[in-house]
């Protein structure tokens, strides 16, 4: 899933002041599961700056929403009134939400209320760690199934560096080394040779230094021959 | 190429003193943080004569420091050999191999590749990382550029190919323990030429690492230089022991360190003479790692006290050092 946090307060109110009447939108999709922008969210949000906002003397009307996906037109959509009705939006939304509905809705002002932290997956209750940077060239199949594209801190492709530590990255002892959890998977799987293999660099025009990416798929366009 | 160069791959001094048999030393120079000559000069009068190539770091620690290139230029023409340190972390393959042809056209002969320090342990944890290749893959790059001459892209290097003597580090105390001899063999098999290990105080372990690299032959395909350094206080060899990930400094060392200003009153004959017992432990573990098979080598690094260096490889035994002019 996708997994953000909620921005401070302060943040979000210097976003929209000024501004009458507000609406926040939450998603029902990642940012509900990570309990950071989910309906629950989008309330306690709205009644949050709404007393703040009292008590600031400058009352802003807050009223809040929430879509099953803010990533796809077809459940925007659905908010389309209350959005015409608001001088601002707040998007409660991943970094993909706050730009469809800012796209959808171009005459309005569309802030976030979340900053988008990583992919990756619930560990433990209240814990999220990262797994998957999107480099789109998946190298899972020779690292035992551990990324170190997304989980390496200098993302290195043969093996650990010197700072591997009793299962501990360098950087803090609260991240896993993830050279040591490949050598322990390949190693209990008796698949240590793929490790001696040297690894080339990296191809990165897949991931973002290619540039902006979209994927075209004709077998499931209905209009191939309009724009993309 | 070869025949000009009498079998020697490289014009590196340090290659010839390798090849040659004898134990080798080299020892380390960290340019300032700033952009003042005079330093760099002042550590090469310390040095010069000392060792058979010195280390230039490069932002050692993640610290904005003079650039690798820049200091190892002012240290080669003060009559030092340099090996100039290149670490992933701040430039991606194009900017690395732009300062690789630049560094041999300035004369620069000996490039060490490294993975770098992470960037939040420096000055500018704000930074965005690079890390566009890894140590390995840098290794083969510069290998590549010398050997194949061409660029890691594939494309041929028209003119005048970089013809460095390849280095790479590899520390035995870091782990997975068991992988490192063999993450030593596959940087013999990228093309590496020689390896400088993490400093080692724990000799012990570092003899059941090098029997493991003797075992699996990765001693006859890379000359290893074992790392010492001087510890230079009390403090210094906590931090080391407690604070450095991957260094292993047994309390045995801390607690002689310890003893070497105990009943000693005034302040700076105290630190004196727990500095006098850091180059004694210094000393001995160049005699030891001199005993030990597969050891072609010791780098010293002794960092910010170049002075150091003359007495320890001295009283090492190992003055003078050959001249190495069939180099340049």
């Amino acid at each position: 899933m996708i997994v953000a946090e909620q921005k401070p307060l302060e943040e979000i109110r210097n976003l929209i002041q000024g501004a009458e009447k507000v609406l926040v939108v939450g998603c029902g999709t990642c940012v509900t599961v990570c309990f950071s922008g989910g309906e629950k969210e989008a309330g306690i949000l709205a009644s949050a700056v709404r007393m703040a906002s009292r008590v600031d003397g400058r009352p802003q009307q807050v009223a809040h929403a929430v879509v099953q996906r803010q990533c796809e037109w077809e459940y925007i959509d659905a908010v389309r009134d209350q959005v015409r009705e608001a001088d601002l939006v707040v998007s409660l939304g991943c970094g993909v939400g706050v730009q469809a509905l800012a796209e959808r809705f171009p005459d309005k002002i569309v802030v976030p209320g979340l900053n988008t932290v990583f992919m990756g997956m619930p560990v433990e209750q209240g814990v999220w760690s990262e797994r998957c940077q999107a480099c789109g060239d998946c190298l899972l199949g020779l690292t035992g199934g551990v990324c170190p594209i997304a989980r390496c801190s200098k993302q290195l492709l043969n093996g650990p560096c010197g700072g591997s530590v009793n299962g501990h990255c360098e950087i803090n002892a609260d991240t896993d080394c993830a050279w040591q959890l490949i050598y322990d998977r390949l190693k209990a799987q008796g698949r240590l040779e793929l490790l001696l293999e040297i690894q080339p660099p990296k191809d990165w025009r897949t991931s973002r230094d290619g540039g902006p990416r979209k994927i075209v798929r004709e077998d499931l366009r209905l209009n191939p021959t309009g724009s993309i | 190429m070869s025949s000009a160069n009498n079998g020697y791959r490289t014009e590196s001094r340090l290659e010839r003193v390798l090849r040659s048999g004898q134990f080798a030393v080299t020892a380390e120079l960290g340019p300032p943080k700033s952009a003042d000559p005079g330093i760099i000069r002042q550590k090469a009068v310390l040095l010069r004569g000392w060792a058979d190539a010195v280390n230039i770091t490069d932002n050692q620690t993640a610290i904005v420091r003079m650039a690798s290139i820049a200091a190892g230029k002012l240290a080669l023409d003060e009559g030092l050999e340099p090996i100039i340190q290149m670490t992933c972390r701040d430039r991606n393959r194009l900017a690395m191999q732009s300062d690789i042809l630049g560094a041999y056209a300035l004369g620069l002969r000996n490039l060490l590749c490294l993975t770098g320090d992470h960037h939040s342990f420096g000055n500018h944890p704000q930074a965005k990382n690079v890390h566009d290749l890894d140590s390995m893959q840098l290794i083969q790059m510069v290998v590549g550029l010398r050997d194949r001459a061409a660029f890691q892209c594939g494309e041929e290097i028209k003119g005048v190919a970089p013809r460095f003597f390849v280095g790479a580090a590899e520390n035995p105390f870091a782990d997975p323990a068991e992988f490192r001899p063999l993450r030593l063999g596959k940087k013999a098999r990228a093309g590496a030429d020689f390896v400088q290990t993490q400093l080692v105080y724990n000799v012990p372990r570092f003899r059941e690492f090098m029997a493991r690299v003797c075992d699996l032959g990765v001693d006859k395909q890379i000359y290893l230089l074992a790392g010492v350094g001087p510890l230079k206080s009390v403090g210094a060899a906590k931090y080391m022991r407690d604070k450095v990930p991957g260094l292993d400094v047994p309390n045995e060392i801390v607690e002689r360190m310890e003893a070497a200003g105990k009943g000693i009153d005034e302040k700076k004959a105290k630190a004196e003479a727990t500095k006098r017992v850091g180059i004694d432990i210094c000393v001995e573990l160049i005699q030891q790692m001199r005993e030990v098979p597969g050891v072609a080598g010791v780098h010293i690094m002794a960092i910010e006290w170049e002075e150091a260096v003359a007495e320890i490889v001295t009283r090492a035994g190992l003055a003078p050092r050959p001249n190495g002019t069939a180099g340049h």
